[in-house]
């Protein structure tokens, strides 16, 4: 039987819900015996594979390369999971925005509130140009199963990606769909 | 005391003619969500959670300012229902910037226990991003205009328990906001007694303690409670 495969991916997000999903612990070993890690931070790949069975996306979409990542994604993967809140709701990533235009949010944050060194950091191909707004996963393309929390603890983790393995959809709902 | 039947969710249940049909459910043990409603003082119908449909009319109803009439026939759950009142909890995360995650009321807020109840996911409207102030001149609270939802529960408690009417509202539309007295600094307000029955009543993060960080903010609505209930039984009149 071919494995599952499996990927994380990683946006616009402080790799918090990386770090939820890390302590998962023991039941790792379960998921790693069911899984192939076709793709993730935790994984030294380049190039996002097609053909993706189950993919978490950890982040919200706040810059060129981050978008044009996720197209690649919703592409070549059958299941997206929007993974943590900034996935979901664009959370802390997106307090930017209130700010205005990235260029009023740039002279923020690396003008007016740095102490040292202020400067505006511009290496085009290196650091990708932020988009106007950052947005939720969701508001880019389409997302299958939404799974919220800052980061979603493991049990929530478990929960999601359990039917997901055995090959059933799944909605989270009570607690387990508690923003924050 | 003149007492009409009707039925709630095909249930018959008697009510007093005074009642709305929030109270009357709440006696008979249906749950209705509401928001602005916050027991012992007046209603204004504000948020529309409390909506439910009667047989007769196509004009859905709030429950909190709708009284109870002899033969209603009331639903309180219908499909219907339920998709307006996510889709209104969905608004109003749109609306505003709630960043549960760093909020000093995460687990612990009217708003967020409705998203759970209500099913919410995600936010399917498209997130407004609203450029809005906050305000920490109070020396004992603050006010985060970011996660307010014009509940008005604030300006009803302000006036009706306290009676400072510090709180008011000011602006129209995505404009609107809640202003302390003639729209300046809570600080100078001369009006506010520093009660801390408007911290009290606000169900989201909005009005807080100073000082508080995140999730730490638990509205204990006892004192708020021994003062309505009093008024309401009487106990107070010599
Ligand atoms: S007020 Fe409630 S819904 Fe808004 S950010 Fe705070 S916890 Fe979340
Ligand atoms: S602290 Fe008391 S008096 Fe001051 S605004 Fe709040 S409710 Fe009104
Ligand atoms: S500050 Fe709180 S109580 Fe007042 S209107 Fe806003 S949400 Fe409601
Ligand atoms: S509780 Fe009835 S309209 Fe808000």
């Amino acid at each position: 039987m071919n494995k599952l495969k499996l990927a994380t991916v990683w946006l616009g997000g402080c790799s918090g819900c990386h770090m939820s999903f890390l302590d998962l612990d023991e039941w790792l070993f379960d998921l790693a015996t069911q899984v192939d890690l076709v793709y993730s931070p935790f994984a030294d790949i380049k190039e996002y594979p097609e053909g993706v069975d189950v993919v978490l996306v950890e982040g919200a979409v706040a810059n060129e390369d981050n978008l044009e990542l996720i197209k690649k994604v919703r592409d070549r993967s059958s299941i997206l999971v929007s993974f943590g809140d900034c996935a979901v709701t664009g959370n802390v990533t997106a307090m930017r925005n209130p700010l205005g235009d990235t260029e009023s949010v740039l002279q923020r944050c690396y003008m007016e509130a740095a102490d040292i060194q202020n400067q505006i950091p511009h290496e085009p191909g290196i650091v990708p140009t932020l988009l106007e707004t950052v947005q939720p996963v969701h508001a880019m393309v389409p997302v299958d199963v939404y799974l919220p929390g800052c980061p979603p603890d493991a049990n929530r983790i478990r929960a999601a990606l359990e039917p997901l393995l055995a090959g059933a959809t799944l909605n989270l709902t009570g607690e387990q769909i508690r923003f924050g | 005391m003149a007492v009409k039947t009707l039925t709630i969710n095909d249930r018959l249940i008697s009510a007093r003619e005074s009642q709305t049909i929030l109270d009357a459910a709440k006696d008979a043990g249906i749950p209705i969500p509401t928001l602005c409603h916050l027991e012992g003082v007046s209603d204004v119908g504000a948020c529309r959670l409390c909506l439910v449909e009667i047989a007769g009319s196509n004009k859905l109803q709030p429950a909190c300012v709708t009284k109870v009439a002899e033969g209603m026939e009331i639903q309180t759950n219908s499909d219907r229902l339920q998709k307006y009142r996510r889709t209104i909890i969905e608004l109003l995360f749109a609306e505003g910037n709630h960043i549960c995650s760093v909020c000093v009321s995460n687990g612990n807020c009217e708003l967020q226990n409705l998203a759970v109840e209500m099913g919410m996911d995600h936010v399917s409207l498209a997130y407004q991003f609203p450029q809005r102030k906050v305000d920490l001149s109070h020396d004992r609270f603050g006010i985060d205009h970011n996660r307010c939802v014009l509940c008005t529960r604030c300006v009803r408690v302000c006036d009706e328990i306290e009676g400072a009417h510090t709180w008011d509202m000011a602006g129209r539309g995505h404009n609107s906001h809640v202003i302390t007295d003639l729209n300046q600094p809570w600080g100078n307000s001369n009006s506010c007694t520093s009660c801390g029955k408007c911290m009290m009543a606000c169900p989201t993060g909005a009005i807080f303690a100073q000082g508080s960080t995140v999730g730490e903010m638990i509205k204990e609505r006892s004192k708020l409670e021994f003062i309505t209930t009093a008024r309401k039984n009487r106990e107070w009149l010599f």
